[in-house]
C-alpha cells in the first residue's frame, strides 16, 4: 500500500502495494495448501447450506434491499437506534473516527478501573487498532475467539474476516500454544497434540479463568436493530456469550452502517448470515440484548457508533453497497485471487473482494490504489454474496477512481494513460486499425519462433514468463473478409 | 434477419479463424452474416483497467456501427458482456442523451455466439463433426456474466464423435482478467498453473472455450509447458466437420 | 457541533440523491421469501436438525418426562444440576438427583464447577434445529445455561415453530435472548467444525409431546 493511514487504521501500515505482496504470498507453499484446503472445505458446505433453501435468490434480494433502504436513511434510523437504546438503559456514544472511538472505549475501562479487558471477535475495533491502545493506556485486551486468540498468540495479523488464523494449520497452532500461552495466563496442557478437539479444550482452559473474573468486555455487533434497540452477536464457541454475560460493564464498538429498521428485519440475516459464512443452518450460538437487564448480564451497558470512513462510503452512489456487507466472508472463501494470495496480501483488516472494495473507500482511493486490480472480475464474488453487493461493478468504479486520483497527482501521464490513449486512438478508426494489425503481424513473425512468441521484456515480462504468446497470422478477420466476402455488401 | 458479425479488435487481429468459423457456421444454418467493416472495439481493457474516457468514443462507434442491424453476434462472451452491462454505464456516465438511447436500444439485440444459436436461433446441433476429446472452460463472462448456463455444452455435446469431458473445478476462474495478467502476473500464473493442471488430469486433447482472450493464457500456458493440448475457439469445433483434418 | 451531529450531517450531505419524498419507514422490500422452509412433522425435523449438530435429542410423551430427565442424567454420570426458578417440579426426577437453585444468585465459578443444567426454552426453530432462550420461568438469567459444561434442555413440542421467521416473530425482543444451536463448537482450525469450546460442550434435547399424542 503506497502511503502511510492516518487516525483510520484500516490499513496496515507499511504494506507494500497488492502484486508484491502476493508474490510473497505465493512463494509460501504452506501457505497456500493450508489456504486451499480451508476455502474448498468451506465452498463445498456453503454450497450445502445455501443449495437446501428453494428461496435464496429472494432472501438474498430482501437482505439487499433492507440494507438498501437502510442506508438511504442512515441518520432517521440511527437516531431511532440512539433513542431505543437509551430508553432500554444503555448509553450511545458516537464515534468520528479510530481515535475518537479508542478515546472513547479506554475512558469506559478507565472509569471501572479495570486493567485487563476480555474481547470479542469485532471486524471494528481491529478496524481503530483498538488493542494497541488500549495496551498504550495500560489496559490488557484478551481475544477469546479462537482464532484471533491464534493470531494475538503468535503476534500475527489476521488473514480473514471469520477465522483471521486460516493461515495457520493444525500443526503451526499446535506448536504456538505450547510456546505462548503460559506468557499470556494458564500454559497449554503438557503433551498437547495437534486434534483440533484438543486445541479447542486447550483454549477452553487457558480462558476460563479470565471468563470467571471478567469485569469488562469488549464486543463488536452483527447487527443493531433501530425499533427495539437490540444488539445482536453471532458466534460459535461461546466466549460471546461469556463477554456478554458475565462482566458488569460492556461496550460494544459498531459501524453505523451495521443498524437495521426492525427487529423482525433478522429473520432474514439471520437465515442469510449462517449459511452464508460457516456453512450451517445456524452457527451455534446468537445473542440478542437489548440494553440491559437487572439480574441478568452487565449492569452497564455502551454502545459506540463509529463512522471511520462511512460517510465518506455513503458519499458514493456505486460504492456505497460496499456496506451492505455483514461480514460473512463468502467471497473470499470462493475468490480465486484470496485462495492464492490469502489475506496478508491486501495490506487490511478486510481483506479478499470485499476488502478490495471497501478498504480503498474507507481509507481513500489513493492510499490503497493496487486494490480495486487484485481481481480478475470473474464474479464468484458477486454470486456469492448473501446481500448481493455487486463487488465487480464497484471494482471497475474504483479503478477509475483510483486512475483519476493518480492522473491529478501528476504533471505528466503515466505510460499506461499513454497506451490507453494511443489505443483509443488506433481504435476509434477502422483504418488505424487495419495499419496497426499489419505492423503487429510483422512485429509478431519477428519475434516469434515457429509461431509462439516467447519471453518478453517490459510490462509484458510477468506475462511472458510463464505463457507463449501466438504469434499474429499473416491475414487479420478484416483482411481476409474484404478479400473473400465484402464484394456487394456494405 | 440482418446478422452483423461483431468480431471484436482481439479476435480479428490475432484469431481470425475464429470469425471465418462464426460466418461458417451461420451460412451452414442459412443465414447470411454481414461484417460493417466500421466495427473496432468495444472498449472492455479501457473501461475494465480504470479508464473510461477513453472508452467513451468507442461506445458511440459501436452504436454507430451496429445500430441498424436486427442481431449482433460476437464470438466473445466478455466483449458481450462490455456492451451489455457496462455500454449503458458509460452512456449514462458520459454520453448524450442520444447516445443512452442508441445504447439502451441496441443493448438488448448483442448476442454471444452460442447464445445466438441457442436462443435465437433455437439449434443445438449445427451440422459440425470433431471425433476428439474436448474439455470445455466455461469463462468467467460465459457463466457469471451472460449466465450461459449450459448451453454451449449442450451445443458441443451435438457435435458427431465429440467426446466431452469435464473439468474439476471448472467453474474456477483461469486468472486471466485482461491488464490482471500484467499488473498481478503471479497470481494470475499461480491461477492458471492450477488450471493447466486440471485440463492435464482430464486427458482432454482439445481445450474449448466460449471466449479466445482466456485461451491466449491458458494456450499460452499450455505451450510454455510443452503441453499436446490445443486450445480452440468452441466456434471452431463447431464449423468442422468429416472433410476436416480436425 | 457534537460528534454526533458531525456523523449525522456527513450522512445527511452523502445521501443527495436520495429524494426528499422517499420516506423511511415506506421500505419497499421484497419479501418474496417463505416464512418457514418446513416440509415434514416439526418434532420429527428438529429432532432431526438437532442431532445434525451432534447434540442428542430424545422424543418422550409429557408423563415420562421425570423419567427421561432422570435416565439422561444418570447416563452421563449427574446427580445433581442448577435447576432454574419455573422449571416444572413434575419433570424432575426423584430419587439420589439434588436440585440446586440460584438464590442467592451464585458466582460463575460455583456455576462452573456445578457442571449441569436443566432448562426449559422460549422457542424452538424446527428448520434449523435451534432453541431459544428468553430467561423466562425455567430458563433463569443467561449465565446458568452457560457455565455448566452440560446443558439438559426440555422442549414442549408446541413450542417448535417451523423456520427462523416464524420464531422471531413469537420473541420478545426485550428480553435477553440466546439462541443455542447444537453445543459450542468452533470451525477456527483449517474451517472445520469441532463441538466443544467455551459453551456447554453437551447439549441433551427432550421434546416432550403431549400425552394424547403418544
Amino acid at each position: 500500500m503506497t502511503g502511510a493511514m492516518g487516525a483510520r487504521g484500516v490499513v496496515f501500515l507499511g504494506s507494500p502495494a497488492f502484486p508484491d505482496a502476493a508474490r510473497t504470498a505465493l512463494a509460501d507453499d504452506r501457505l497456500r495448501a493450508n489456504l486451499r484446503r480451508a476455502t474448498t472445505t468451506i465452498r463445498d458446505k456453503r454450497l450445502a447450506a445455501t443449495g437446501e433453501l428453494d428461496d435464496w435468490e429472494e432472501l438474498r434480494a430482501a437482505g439487499e434491499a433492507i440494507k438498501r433502504h437502510t442506508l438511504r436513511h442512515l441518520p432517521y434510523y440511527l437516531e431511532r437506534l440512539e433513542e431505543s437504546v437509551t430508553a432500554a438503559g444503555g448509553t450511545v456514544h458516537w464515534a468520528a473516527d479510530a481515535a475518537e472511538a479508542n478515546r472513547i472505549v479506554t475512558e469506559l475501562i478507565r472509569a471501572t478501573g479495570a486493567t485487563e479487558i476480555l474481547k470479542i471477535k469485532s471486524m471494528a475495533t481491529q478496524e481503530i487498532g483498538l488493542n494497541e491502545a488500549l495496551a498504550d493506556a495500560g489496559v490488557t485486551a484478551c481475544e477469546t475467539d479462537l482464532a484471533e486468540l491464534i493470531v494475538q498468540l503468535g503476534e500475527d495479523r489476521p488473514s480473514h474476516i471469520l477465522v483471521p488464523a486460516i493461515h495457520r494449520n493444525r500443526g503451526e497452532i499446535r506448536d504456538l500454544f505450547a510456546a505462548e500461552m503460559g506468557h499470556w495466563g494458564r500454559p497449554a496442557p503438557e503433551g498437547l497434540t495437534d486434534e483440533p478437539a484438543a486445541l479447542a479444550e486447550a483454549a477452553r482452559l487457558h480462558l476460563r479463568e479470565k471468563f470467571l473474573r471478567a469485569e469488562v468486555a469488549v464486543s463488536g455487533a452483527n447487527f443493531a436493530c433501530a425499533d427495539t434497540g437490540t444488539v445482536a452477536v453471532v458466534e460459535s464457541e461461546g466466549n460471546g456469550r461469556m463477554c456478554l454475560t458475565l462482566p458488569e460493564t460492556l461496550i460494544t464498538v459498531m459501524g453505523i452502517e451495521k443498524v437495521l429498521p426492525a427487529f423482525t428485519d433478522l429473520e432474514v440475516f439471520l437465515q442469510l448470515l449462517p449459511r452464508s459464512s460457516t456453512g450451517e443452518r445456524m452457527n451455534p450460538y446468537t445473542s440478542l440484548w437489548t440494553g440491559t437487564t437487572p439480574g441478568d448480564g452487565p449492569s452497564a451497558f455502551h454502545l459506540v457508533l463509529l463512522d471511520n470512513g462511512r460517510t465518506d462510503t455513503l458519499a458514493d452512489e456505486v460504492g456505497r453497497q460496499a456496506l451492505h456487507c455483514i461480514r460473512c466472508s463468502a467471497c473470499l472463501n470462493v475468490c480465486p485471487v484470496y485462495e492464492r494470495t490469502g489475506g496478508h496480501a491486501y495490506g487490511s483488516v478486510y481483506p479478499g473482494p470485499i476488502g478490495a472494495v471497501l478498504t480503498p473507500q474507507l481509507v481513500g482511493v489513493e492510499h490503497a490504489s493496487s486494490l480495486p486490480f487484485a481481481s480478475t472480475l470473474c464474479g464468484a464474488c458477486y454470486d456469492a454474496c448473501p446481500v448481493r453487493i455487486n463487488i465487480p461493478e464497484v471494482l471497475t468504479h474504483l479503478r477509475a477512481k483510483a486512475v483519476e486520483a493518480k492522473a491529478g497527482h501528476r504533471r505528466l501521464p503515466t505510460l499506461e494513460a499513454l497506451a490507453m490513449k494511443g489505443a483509443t486512438a488506433v481504435l476509434v478508426s477502422p483504418a488505424r486499425l487495419g495499419l496497426a494489425q499489419r505492423a503487429a503481424s510483422l512485429g509478431g513473425r519477428l519475434l516469434s519462433r515457429r509461431g509462439r512468441i516467447g519471453r518478453l521484456p517490459g510490462p509484458f515480462r510477468g506475462w511472458s514468463d510463464t505463457r507463449d504468446t501466438p504469434a499474429p497470422p499473416a491475414e487479420s478477420f478484416r483482411a481476409w473478409w474484404r478479400a473473400n466476402r465484402a464484394g456487394g455488401q456494405r | 434477419m440482418r446478422i452483423a458479425l461483431f468480431i471484436t479488435c482481439f479476435n480479428d487481429t490475432l484469431f481470425p479463424d475464429t470469425g471465418r468459423a462464426v460466418v461458417t457456421v451461420l451460412e451452414r444454418l442459412g443465414h447470411q452474416v454481414e461484417f460493417p467493416e466500421a466495427q473496432t472495439c468495444c472498449g472492455q481493457m479501457q473501461f475494465n483497467t480504470g479508464y473510461r474516457p477513453d472508452a467513451v468514443p468507442l461506445v458511440s462507434g459501436f452504436a454507430r456501427t451496429f445500430g441498424g442491424y436486427d442481431a449482433v453476434v460476437t464470438p466473445s462472451a466478455s466483449c458481450a458482456g462490455m456492451v451489455r452491462d457496462n455500454h449503458p454505464v458509460l452512456a449514462e456516465q458520459y454520453g448524450r442523451r442520444q447516445l443512452q438511447q442508441d445504447v439502451a436500444e441496441l443493448v438488448p439485440r448483442v448476442y454471444e455466439f452460442t447464445e445466438f444459436l441457442t436462443e435465437v436461433l433455437k439449434v443445438e446441433e449445427v451440422g459440425a463433426a470433431f471425433p476428439r476429446r474436448v474439455a470445455y472452460h466455461p469463462t468467467c463472462h460465459s457463466l457469471r456474466g451472460l449466465r450461459l448456463g449450459d448451453r454451449p455444452e449442450r451445443l458441443l455435446r451435438a457435435v458427431r464423435g465429440l467426446e466431452l469431458v469435464e473439468l474439476p473445478r471448472a467453474d474456477s476462474c483461469c486468472g486471466f482478467g485482461g491488464t490482471f495478467a500484467l499488473k498481478n502476473a503471479d497470481t494470475s500464473a499461480a491461477m492458471l498453473a492450477d488450471k493447466t493442471a486440471a485440463i492435464t488430469a482430464v486427458g482432454a486433447e482439445v481445450l474449448c472455450a466460449a471466449d479466445n482472450s482466456c485461451l491466449i493464457h491458458i494456450g499460452g500456458g499450455l505451450s510454455r509447458q510443452g503441453s499436446p493440448v490445443r486450445t480452440m475457439h468452441l466456434a471452431e469445433i463447431l464449423a468442422a466437420t468429416e472433410g476436416d483434418r480436425g | 457541533m457534537s460528534t454526533r451531529d458531525t456523523i449525522l450531517g456527513r450522512a445527511r450531505a452523502a445521501l443527495g440523491d436520495v429524494p426528499p419524498a422517499e420516506r423511511p419507514e415506506e421500505a419497499p422490500i421484497p419479501r418474496g421469501y417463505r416464512r418457514s422452509h418446513a416440509d415434514v412433522p416439526l418434532v420429527e425435523l428438529f429432532a432431526e436438525r438437532v442431532a445434525d449438530y451432534r447434540a442428542t435429542v430424545t422424543v418422550a410423551p409429557e408423563h415420562q418426562a421425570a423419567r427421561t430427565v432422570g435416565r439422561l442424567l444418570a447416563d452421563r454420570g449427574l446427580t445433581r444440576a442448577v435447576v432454574p426458578d419455573g422449571f416444572p417440579d413434575a419433570w424432575l426426577p426423584g430419587g439420589t438427583f439434588t436440585r440446586l437453585g440460584d438464590a442467592p444468585p451464585r458466582t460463575p465459578a460455583e456455576l462452573d464447577g456445578i457442571g449441569a443444567v436443566l432448562s426449559t426454552c422460549a422457542v424452538a426453530i424446527a428448520v434449523t434445529g435451534t432453541i431459544v432462550l428468553d430467561a423466562g420461568p425455567g430458563q433463569g438469567r443467561r449465565a446458568l445455561t452457560l457455565l455448566p459444561d452440560y446443558h439438559l434442555c426440555v422442549v414442549r413440542a408446541e413450542q417448535i415453530a417451523g423456520d427462523v421467521p416464524e420464531a422471531i416473530a413469537l420473541l420478545d425482543p426485550t428480553r435477553p435472548l440466546t439462541f443455542v444451536s447444537g453445543p459450542s463448537a468452533t470451525s477456527d482450525i483449517e474451517l472445520d467444525r469441532v463441538e466443544g469450546v467455551h459453551g456447554p460442550r453437551t447439549l441433551d434435547v427432550i421434546i416432550l409431546t403431549s400425552t394424547e399424542e403418544a
